[in-house]
């Protein structure tokens, strides 16, 4: 009682202490995320609107205008085959859009699944990790390569080899606040009042996961932006007719030394995507800061 | 107390939990929380249970409940063995027997609000239309002391003791005829404590309720019970009306624990004696009784033999080789 | 008394920090004294500021936000509000020793109990180590602890609660100090556990002469321990007294109250408990003038409007409350 009756008074009065360094703190908390969202946003746009802002067909070849630096006419400059860089950068932020997005939802609402299941049925659970164990255990690249080796490239089948190795990361992830949250006294009230599984489960298991899931969708959507990239430089990635960022890198590449404009711009787009993408989890993550007594 | 007419009746109750390494059983050791206990509570009566930490009367709680799984005996509820019934049958039997936690703060979803929380009951059994549930929480709200238009607050947002009374309107919700009550104002002030129990007292007047009241603080069991088991290490070592039991307890442990607590006046203070050693653990419980290790008056026997619980027509029943009844 | 008290508080106020707003007061005005072999009991419910008090002695209040507003704590008239950093240091653990509630989260458990005894003398002492595991030793004898060469080298899990809190009072006995400060230290136990450790203090105490402090909120170990009763509510003191005069005739209502919510063994069955209705009011939430009449039955106008002094009502009886105005101030 001595214990709680002090945090109980400096609880009482920390958060008015607060108030007062926390504008600057505030901004400071606040601000980078907000940064990173705007940014994310501005991508997300231009990879939307490309179609229409593009000044050029991406596949348009023009062998006259190969491998010129950036200009007036072609912002980016040109590849090797005289594609304007700029319109295939636009257009390849749709392949990583797509490819990003379709991961973070494909491998959160599988690993929940999964997830759940292992916390609830220990008998499931010892099978479930093992496996999952055995995934984590295979190089997440290795993994895609080989997945991709077996079929024709597609950007689905890009889509499918990414989610695979990311799922037992939520999975775990997903398991651990099942276990916990299962112990929970609330759970057991719940029983006792004829509360069936699937409510159970839906009403007062779930919830719990949504906050550290959400954080972690956004770090798997950054990850699998950058993988199909490697995929792709690779050339066992998206098929190298579309332009993605990775295929433009990799055709790029040869030419590093004497127009390094190919690289640098599909390059820095990559980059600006992953990273607002990060510094969004990282805000999301700290607003969801159960301790800072936020509720979802 | 025959089980003619007892609203539960449990007989021979146990519960073991394998603790310790071990891959494949091996090695495991058994945790001996409850080993035998049988009672039985007539409708509209407390059972007061106690004990101290490590007794096992938390988990005859929970395994009344099926909320753990026993290990073996026989929980007969309003006549019916629910023991062995499935999941899905035994959910339809609990309308009958509910719970009150001890801790007001984890017992309640702090997602939910108040008044969700004590809806949740009759959701779960469509009790009524959704207006007609609606009024009911009002009701119960009204019932234990809380005003209803607090029932779209969270449960951070109430005090410790009216979290306890929304837990207790969520268990009458469903109209029990039995309430297991474990430990529930342990975690609460005195002044707050007093308005719990004599709320807990009135309903029991109103609706007939039995209480399995589940405690450590004798003060408190003895205002509110009825009759008192007490329990040491798994196993009921006495049991008696109220009265009886504190102004002549029979075993020695009851002895113990009642000379410890603290008197209630200084002109009461006196040189007692003071039960020496602590509890031994339950996973490797003493040979015979069980008490013999911290017992003043324990002989060979004692070390050797466990006693039964044996009783007399008064309701007096003592697991003691030397102060049986007859003695 | 005759003699010098050993350890006096004086008009002592413990406030938060709370920036540009007024600091919050979370103890007022609170002043005793404690004599020489005494043990006074401060009894209170959770939220009314005796701990701070205690920690309050020892300068030990939560860093940055809480601090000593004003008044002085005298060991053997030394202000220990205005000593330095350096000098509390000495006294804590010394002259002035403290155990808690709960004995696990307040022994270290990476060292053994044995060690963590000694550092305490060490420190305070400067003996040689070999000096320091001698003194460990006596002291858990001292204390009672079964098996104490074994328990000299264990660690603080593969002990009892029981034995834990034992172990805390060697630490807190290990250099003899004039005071003992006791934050709840059977609340935590078995009642059968807690009559040991209570019997323990009081055998403690007889032989070292020590000063007890003793807090609780629990009345029936103010019976058994206490000399002198100290009621707080709210962050002020509401009542003070001799424990026979406190509980012949308490006369704040708030003691009244409490005394009457308590189930005792004795009392039997079905007559209703006092309750006292609503809550302990939030400290940053007190209301105007008695901090307790919103509750009170007795309250009057005056009651909600003027904060009551205390007045002396007998002896060495004191009380804050309009109803009991006659009477020398305090």
């Amino acid at each position: 009682m001595a214990a709680s009756e002090v945090t109980a008074a400096t609880a009482a009065v920390a958060p008015t202490a607060r108030r007062r360094p926390s504008r600057l703190r505030r901004i400071r908390r606040y601000l980078l995320p907000a940064m990173g969202a705007v940014l994310l946003v501005i991508l997300i746009l231009s990879a939307l609107v490309a179609p229409w802002m593009a000044p050029y067909d991406p596949f348009e070849m023009n062998v006259v205008d190969r491998l010129l630096p950036p200009n007036e006419a072609y912002w980016f400059g040109t590849d090797a085959y005289g594609r304007d860089i700029f319109s295939r950068t636009l257009y390849g932020g749709r392949v990583s859009l797509v490819v990003g997005a379709s991961v973070a939802l494909a491998s959160t609402a599988i690993g929940l699944l999964i997830g759940v299941i292992a916390g609830y049925f220990r008998m499931a659970d010892a099978i479930l990790m093992r496996i999952m164990d055995g995934l984590m255990a295979i190089p997440g690249i290795l993994l895609a390569i080989g997945l991709m080796s077996l079929t024709r490239a597609s950007i689905w089948v890009v889509i499918v080899a990414i989610t695979i190795p990311e799922v037992p990361r939520v999975v775990r992830l997903v398991r651990s606040v099942v276990l916990s949250v299962r112990e929970q006294v609330y759970i057991q009230a719940a029983t006792a009042i004829g509360t069936r599984f699937p409510r159970l489960m839906v009403r007062h298991i779930l919830p719990s996961t949504f906050a550290p899931l959400i954080v972690q969708a956004t770090y798997i959507a950054a990850s699998a932006v950058l993988l199909e990239s490697y995929l792709s430089f690779l050339g066992v990635g998206t098929p190298p007719e579309i332009p993605s960022w990775g295929n433009i890198i990799a055709e790029g590449r040869l030419y590093v030394q004497i127009a390094f404009w190919n690289i640098l711009f599909p390059s820095i787009f990559l980059a600006l995507m992953v990273l607002s993408i990060n510094v969004l989890g990282d805000g999301l993550r700290d607003m969801l800061d159960p301790r800072l007594a936020r509720r979802l | 107390m025959t089980g003619k007419t007892s609203v539960l009746d449990v007989q021979g109750l146990v519960k073991h939990y394998s603790v310790g390494r071990g891959l494949f059983g091996s090695g495991r050791r058994r945790l001996h929380a409850v080993d035998g206990v049988s009672f039985a509570i007539a409708p509209g009566e407390t059972l007061g249970l106690v004990g101290e930490s490590g007794c096992g009367k938390s988990t005859v709680g929970k395994a009344v409940l099926r909320l753990v799984e026993p290990t073996a005996g026989r929980i007969v509820l309003e006549g019916e063995d629910i023991t062995a019934l499935s999941r899905s049958a035994l959910i339809a039997k609990r309308r009958k027997m509910q719970v009150i936690f001890q801790d007001p703060y984890s017992s309640l979803n702090p997602r939910m609000t108040a008044g969700e929380i004590v809806q949740e009951p009759l959701i779960n059994f469509r009790i009524g239309t959704r207006a007609e549930q609606q009024e009911r929480v009002a009701a119960l709200f009204a019932r234990v002391g809380l005003r209803p238009d607090q029932r779209n607050n969270y449960p951070h947002e109430f005090s410790g003791g009216q979290r306890q009374r929304l837990g207790i309107a969520r268990a009458l919700a469903l109209g029990p005829s039995v309430v297991i009550a474990d430990e529930p104002v342990s975690a609460l002030d005195v002044s707050v404590q007093a308005q719990v129990i004599n709320l807990l007292m009135d309903l029991q007047e109103e609706y007939g309720l039995s209480y399995l009241f589940i405690a450590h603080d004798l003060g408190v069991v003895e205002h509110i019970s009825h009759r008192v088991a007490v329990m040491y290490l798994g196993k009921i070592v006495e049991t008696a009306p109220r009265d009886m039991l504190f102004a002549e307890p029979r075993h020695p442990y009851t002895e113990a624990l009642l000379a410890a607590v603290p008197v209630s006046h200084p002109r009461m203070r006196r040189r007692r004696v003071v039960l020496k050693g602590d509890v031994p653990s339950p996973i490797n419980p003493p040979s015979g009784c069980r008490f013999h290790t911290r017992c003043p008056i324990a002989v060979a026997r004692c070390r050797e033999e466990e006693p039964a619980l044996l009783g007399d027509s008064s309701g007096h029943s003592v697991a003691c080789h030397l102060r049986t009844p007859a003695n | 008394m005759a003699q010098e008290p050993v350890l006096a508080v004086e008009s002592l106020r413990v406030e938060f920090a709370t920036g540009d707003a007024p600091p919050v007061v979370a103890v007022s005005d609170m002043s005793f004294e404690v004599h020489r072999g005494e043990t006074l009991c401060i009894v209170g419910e959770s939220g009314c500021g005796k701990s701070l008090t205690a920690l309050s002695i020892l300068r030990l209040l939560p860093r940055p936000y809480g601090r000593i507003g004003a008044g002085r704590v005298l060991l053997d008239g030394r202000d220990l509000t205005t000593v330095s950093e350096a000098e509390i240091r000495a006294v804590r653990g010394r002259a002035i020793s403290m155990i808690f509630q709960e004995p696990m989260t307040s022994l270290n458990p990476v060292l053994t109990v044995g060690r963590q005894i000694a550092e305490t003398v060490m420190v305070h002492e400067g003996l040689s180590w070999q000096d320091c595991m001698d003194r460990a030793l006596e002291m858990l004898r001292q204390v009672r602890i079964p098996e104490p060469e074994r328990r000299l080298h264990e660690y603080p899990h593969q002990l009892s609660g029981g034995m834990r809190q034992r172990v805390m009072i060697a630490m807190a006995l290990a250099c003899r100090p004039r005071v003992l400060l006791a934050d709840e230290p059977t609340t935590a136990l078995d009642v059968t556990i807690q009559a040991q450790i209570l019997d323990l203090i009081r055998d403690l105490q007889q032989e070292t002469g020590a000063a007890v402090v003793l807090i609780t909120h629990d009345l029936g170990v103010v019976a058994e321990m206490a000399q002198r009763v100290l009621v707080m509510y709210a962050g002020s003191k509401v009542e003070e007294g001799s424990v026979e005069e406190i509980f012949d005739a308490p006369s704040h209502p708030y003691t009244r109250g409490l005394m009457a919510a308590m189930p005792h063994l004795g009392g039997g069955r079905g007559k209703r408990l006092n309750e006292i209705p609503g809550v302990v009011p939030a400290l940053d939430a007190r209301p105007p003038g008695c901090a307790f009449a919103p509750r009170c039955m007795q309250a009057v106008a005056r009651c909600h409007a003027e904060a009551p002094p205390l007045v002396q009502i007998g002896g060495t009886h004191t009380v804050a409350c309009w109803a009991h105005g006659q009477g020398a101030r305090a």
